[in-house]
């Protein structure tokens, strides 16, 4: 019990910039944004900005998740929001076009999203292409693939079992929330549970030495691009869900940088060799709540990035190893002064 | 046995092959595809991402990565036009300013970077997002320019008309602005200090650094000056559309990675030249051409053929470096 006090003490420490940010933003919002705090009950539901915070702030915190474990390995996947338009292109082509059953949509649509993350992976791990380039090969070419599927325009469908994902509920909450429970749970359990996740850390720690000690690190590396695709497949469904639609053009446009920033602001080094699965979802929840919180102050869409990048770069400032260093000095100095 | 060639040669030839076979396909398969009026829009239209390539070249080539190239474009081009309508300024005072804030914004960027150690594709990340949102903040929708001395003396008077023939064609200034960039460009990395500091920090940033070259001061003046180039692109965007547009050249920083890659420029830095980017950008503009020509295709078609060149690319240096590796220990291995 007393370990397991002390495991929740110190995850919260390290994602305390993100908290203590997050803490900020829920008081600006408390004294300046009236109603944010309001909640409904309908129809067993519950209704208000939080809960739509929650919405689609699973969604961002999905691929975040698979990007903790990319960025783990001292890569990046650069290719999520290209992913998720493929996703949405592959399930709303197959129901629309296709008559396909939802599952056979929905399966196939992480499939193709899993095969284009296992892609990525063995470009990294066989060519050994530096990550960045490697995704940014199909971050580059696949939106013009989910164009290719749904031949250039935005393809809709009615299937109610398929809108459900995006915008029925579960539990009295949003479905993507239980989705990102599943896929939290199923990530922390494989990581903390078995050797996977003390593989995915030394792979990203030091790769030459992890293989010399017997770490099969090219499998680990498909594994968790493989995984990052199928987050993005997910993400994918729940955005084709959200607008009944698939949009090749914009669904997930600019969804890689949330999902990596998510990440940064949660504690993760982008170095590689530690990851925090808890702070990249406290850092999507983050980055959701800075951008209702800005339209609310009625700040364009257009304008948002601006000040969100602002925020990320003090929050990234402050978690820089020069800062780090000087802080800890400061403390050591000021114990030593009296 | 020595290669008549020199190995680091090969990706620059590759493309060079690459333009010459795309040129030729186009030239056999289309009519009028070989004529001027086609390379002249080739240059016309590519010249924004041409310059925006080469700051790209000289960040690539130190190793570093700047994502925010786009984003600056587009701010500088709505800058310019509101600085111009609506405050009044001179058009050449407007693109000084332009052409110093891009340079500033380029230089915090590096300071960042530097002062404390953070990756530059994180900074620059942030920074397109900013950028973005601040050309957005100038002005929400894109604004006309009709300035008489952009209209005449930039864009008319600088015009050269060159009689080809049947039919004349005209080279306008963004070209030129073009052409000198990547000259000076060519003439910095090969024949200065500056430019061979940048190789050294690409090569190896720790073992420059004990050789006592600047490197924080040398990271610091490339991403100023890829800021500055990223300014200059948005100044050719802004002659050549005569407008600015806060929504423009989304995914441009892509376009400008994918030539510097096309051009034989390792992306791990050290190895790479202002030439090759430059037959990469042709080899892009070409693409786009094509699919013009071609007619049934449609656009997206661009970004999955440029894709995969870049994919090509990459092997074709990874094939090389193995092939080294190999050489070098055989070498090894003979000498006793």
């Amino acid at each position: 019990m007393k370990h397991l006090a002390g495991s929740i003490l110190s995850t919260l420490a390290s994602v305390r910039w993100a908290l203590l940010a997050f803490a900020l933003l829920l008081i600006f919002n408390m004294v300046f944004t009236p109603g944010f705090f309001d909640l409904q009950v309908r129809d067993g539901r519950l209704y208000g900005t939080p809960v739509d915070i929650l919405n689609h702030g699973s969604k961002v915190a999905i691929v975040a998740v698979g990007m903790t474990l990319v960025i783990a390995t001292a890569g990046v996947d650069l290719s999520v929001g290209a992913l998720v338009a493929i996703a949405g292109a592959v399930a709303a082509t197959l129901l629309a076009d296709r008559g396909a059953p939802w599952y056979v949509a929905i399966a196939s649509a992480l499939i193709v999203a899993t095969l284009f993350g296992l892609w990525n992976g063995a470009l990294i791990a066989f060519l050994r292409l530096q990550p960045i380039v490697a995704t940014l090969i199909l971050m580059v070419a696949g939106r013009g693939v989910a164009q290719l599927i749904t031949g250039g325009s935005i393809t809709t469908y009615e299937d109610p079992r398929m809108t459900w994902f995006g915008n029925g509920s579960l539990f009295g909450l949003p479905v993507p929330v239980t989705l990102l429970a599943l896929v939290a749970l199923a990530c922390a359990v494989a990581t903390r549970r078995t050797p996977l996740g003390l593989f995915i850390e030394s792979v990203g720690d030091n790769q030459p030495a992890s293989r010399l000690a017997g770490v099969p690190d090219r499998a680990v590396r498909l594994c968790v691009y493989a995984f990052s695709g199928l987050c993005a497949g997910m993400a994918g469904i729940i955005e084709c869900s959200y607008i009944k639609a698939a949009d090749a053009n914009n669904a997930g446009q600019l969804l890689e940088l949330d999902a990596i920033l998510a990440v940064v602001i949660g504690g993760t080094s982008l170095m590689g060799g530690r990851f925090l699965l808890v702070g990249s979802i406290v850092g999507a929840l983050l980055m959701q709540t800075l951008t209702k919180t800005l339209y609310m102050q009625d700040v364009s869409s257009d304008i948002a990035p601006a000040p969100k990048a602002a925020v990320v770069i003090l929050v990234c400032l402050l978690q820089s190893p020069v800062v780090r260093e000087r802080l800890v000095r400061m403390r050591q100095s000021r114990r030593e002064a009296p | 046995m020595k290669l008549p060639i020199d190995r680091r040669d090969i990706p620059l030839l590759a493309t060079a092959a690459v333009l010459v076979a795309v040129y030729a396909f186009g030239a056999l398969r289309y009519d009028n595809f070989a004529s001027w009026a086609v390379a002249r829009n080739l240059l016309v239209d590519n010249a924004f991402l041409g310059i925006a390539a080469v700051g790209a070249t000289f960040v690539i080539l130190s190793g570093g990565i700047d994502l925010s190239v786009g984003s600056v474009m587009a701010f500088t081009s709505i800058l310019l036009a509101v600085l111009i309508e609506e405050v009044g300024l001179h058009p050449l005072a407007a693109i000084g300013i332009a052409l110093a804030v891009g340079a500033f914004f380029g230089s915090v960027q590096g300071m960042m970077i530097r002062l404390f150690r953070l990756p530059p594709f994180l900074i620059t990340l942030a920074g397109l997002f900013f950028m973005r949102g601040m050309a957005f903040v100038i002005h929400p929708q894109s604004v006309g320019v009709n300035h008489a001395f952009v209209a005449t003396t930039l864009n008319h008077t600088l015009t050269l008309q060159l009689d080809l023939g049947r039919r004349g064609i005209t080279i306008p200034v963004t070209v030129w602005i073009l052409l000198a960039t990547f000259l000076v460009a060519w003439f910095v990395l090969r024949h200065t200090r500056f430019g061979r500091t940048v190789y050294a920090i690409g090569d190896d940033a720790h073992a420059a650094a004990l050789m006592g070259l600047p490197v924080a001061r040398t990271t610091v003046r490339i991403y100023a000056l890829s800021g500055f180039l990223s300014a200059l692109a948005g100044v050719v965007f802004m002659l050549y559309k005569q407008s600015g547009d806060p929504a423009a050249a989304r995914g441009l920083e892509l376009d400008a990675i994918a030539a510097v890659v096309i051009g034989g420029t390792l992306l791990t830095g050290g190895i790479g030249s202002v030439v090759g980017t430059f037959l990469g950008v042709l080899i892009l503009g070409l693409i786009q051409t094509l699919i013009v020509f071609q007619g049934n295709l449609s656009s997206w078609w661009t970004s999955i053929v440029a894709g995969t060149l870049v994919l090509l690319f990459l092997a074709l240096q990874r094939a090389l470096d193995a092939l080294a590796g190999s050489a070098l220990r055989t070498s090894e291995s003979a000498s006793p």
